[in-house]
């Protein structure tokens, strides 16, 4: 009888799977083309695409007050920042100088969606890497800005408060009095947020040295926002362009060098304390004043090419209108920050678990809407 | 004896690691032992549909677009169409004719029916800014869904309405 050979060479094969386009860690419909040996990442190709609304071509056809409000829908968690952006970069072709009222105003309230969206991410990436009480301690104070927002907007995501020209009315009498209990009852939270998730051991081991970018390889790929500045690249153009009021208030740009998922953590953290010192210093003393000033019912924008930027809570966004002179641009593009923090996805992630990609894709904090526009 | 004394130490550290471990875990749970101990001071959760007698939404919540009629069946509406211009997505549609005006007797631009399809609507709020007589405000409504598209297609101004005088003054 031939003895039965049991073959022990087994050769590990390069296979290929989907993470996404529903997947819950891509946080929205993102597709991940994988490469994987085992459990081992060869290669990630992003696929775009699957919420394309071209939001560029439609703000060829809309007047520019009607531009603001599509902005809102490209990265929602940073809608009030967008709208901001347009704005400004409208005023801006028009030579408009906007109340102080405003300004302070459109500062304290891009800050605060700054806070909202870093609860959300801290929120998610605790889930990702699955702790699950964090989303709900998150959602919790989140609520309370989305409560700030809903009484003076009317909205809880898509605001389209921003007018070019300032806001389309004035903040609620309840504005401040809101803002101020939050950031008092956000001071004793974020301590908590420490406790629960940066110091847990088990956290700690998922993310350090975990995705390392160098900061030649983040100027290179374009990063910004937190993932830039985790890896020493100080790029903030809050601190390098300041806009609105953010020239009148003192901060510090939160770096730090390591460049890895918890560096990333880190600095989202500490930029929740500073928007929170932001506010701080703004929400005392708002000018009195008007709240808008008044354009013309159909804007024309002289001939000309136009670029503002603005820090959202992800990144540098930059909006760069070509007008001639009509009431439509001829062309508008926005430079968005998940799109290039995107891009180097594959470059960290290399070499690298599959659980390990959960945890890179949750500091990149990407929203998709914002990648594909 | 040094092969002990190495092996002595990294068992230092292995423990000093769980210690740490376990301490950050504990921190971790104390706090949501301190929340589940005092659940009832700090819960947020509405009970939604038993709550809808008291859930009132903030004055400038925007659920939809309204046109508010008085008493005598009286809207602000003069068919100006700036709302539908102002529209981003052609949510608006004016149908309007010329009529006979009773006290003047000349014929005047009057609306017949202002379409709102709220469907389509995005909530931007420009055609309530762009209306220069307040016909048309934010209604606090959100429960809006129904069994078909076409229950959302809606005509704003009421059967046999009229426009409330001195409006257009
Ligand atoms: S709220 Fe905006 S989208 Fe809705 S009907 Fe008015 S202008 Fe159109
Ligand atoms: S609702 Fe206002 S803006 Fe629209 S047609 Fe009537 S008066 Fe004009």
């Amino acid at each position: 009888m031939e003895p039965i050979v049991v073959n022990n060479n087994f050769k590990s094969e390069e296979y290929f799977i989907n993470m996404g386009p529903q997947h819950p860690a891509t946080h929205g419909v993102l597709r991940l083309l994988l490469t994987i040996d085992g459990e081992i990442i060869k290669k990630v190709e992003p696929d775009l695409g699957y919420i394309h609304r071209s939001i560029e071509k439609m703000c060829e056809r809309d007047s520019y007050q009607q531009i603001v409000h599509l902005t809102d829908r490209m990265d929602y968690l940073s809608s009030n920042i967008n709208n901001e952006a347009v704005c400004l970069a409208v005023e801006n072709a028009l030579q408009l100088e906007v109340p102080e009222r405003v300004k302070v105003v459109r500062t304290i309230i891009g800050e605060l969606t700054r806070i909202a969206s870093h609860t959300l991410w801290w929120g998610v990436t605790g889930m990702d890497v699955g702790a699950f009480t964090t989303f709900f301690y998150g959602f919790r104070d989140r609520e309370m800005i989305n409560d700030i927002f809903e009484e003076t907007c009317g909205a809880r995501l898509t605001m389209n408060y921003n007018i070019p020209g300032g806001l389309m009315f004035d903040i609620h009498p309840n504005f401040v009095k809101r803002t101020k209990e939050f950031v008092a009852h956000f001071k004793t939270k974020l301590p908590e947020y420490d406790a629960l998730l940066t110091n847990n051991v088990i956290f700690q081991h998922r993310t350090k040295g975990v995705g390392v970018l160098t900061k030649e390889d983040a100027i290179s790929f374009g990063a910004s926002g937190p993932v830039g500045r985790a890896s020493g690249y100080s790029c903030d153009v809050r601190v390098h362009h300041p806009y609105s009021a953010l020239d009148k208030v003192k901060f510090k740009e939160a770096i730090r060098t390591e460049g890895d998922t918890f560096a990333r953590y880190k600095v989202r953290i500490q930029e929740m304390w500073e928007s929170l010192s932001i506010i701080e210093q703004l929400i005392d003393n708002i000018p009195e004043g008007d709240h808008k000033v008044a354009t013309n019912a159909v804007i024309k924008l002289p001939k000309g090419e136009f670029y503002q930027r603005v820090e959202t809570a992800r990144g540098e966004l930059g909006v760069y209108i070509i007008s001639t002179g009509t009431k439509n641009a001829h062309r508008v593009k926005f430079r968005s920050p998940g799109f290039s923090n995107l891009s180097l996805l594959n470059h960290i992630s290399v070499g690298s678990k599959i659980g390990d990609l959960v945890a890179i894709m949750a500091t990149l904090d990407l929203v998709i809407p914002d990648i594909d526009r | 004896m040094a092969w002990l004394n190495n092996s002595i130490l990294e068992d230092m550290g292995y423990f000093s690691d769980i210690y740490q471990g376990i301490k950050s875990l504990l921190t971790g749970m104390s706090i949501t032992g301190k929340y589940f101990l005092n659940f009832r001071k700090g819960s947020i959760t509405q009970q939604y549909p038993e709550n809808r007698e008291t859930l009132k939404m903030f004055e400038r919540f925007r659920g939809e677009v309204i046109m508010p009629h008085d008493e005598n069946n009286e809207h602000r509406c003069t068919g100006c169409q700036a709302c539908e211009i102002a529209c981003p997505n052609g949510s608006i549609e004016i149908i309007w004719d010329r009529q006979l005006d009773e006290e003047s007797g000349k014929k005047k631009k009057m609306i017949d029916k202002h379409i709102y399809h709220l469907g389509m609507c995005t909530m931007c709020g420009l055609c309530i800014e762009a209306c220069p007589t307040d016909a048309i405000k934010w209604g606090q409504n959100f429960e809006n869904s129904v069994y078909d598209r076409k229950y959302l297609d809606r005509v704003l101004n009421k059967p046999g309405s009229k426009l409330m005088k001195g409006v257009e003054e």
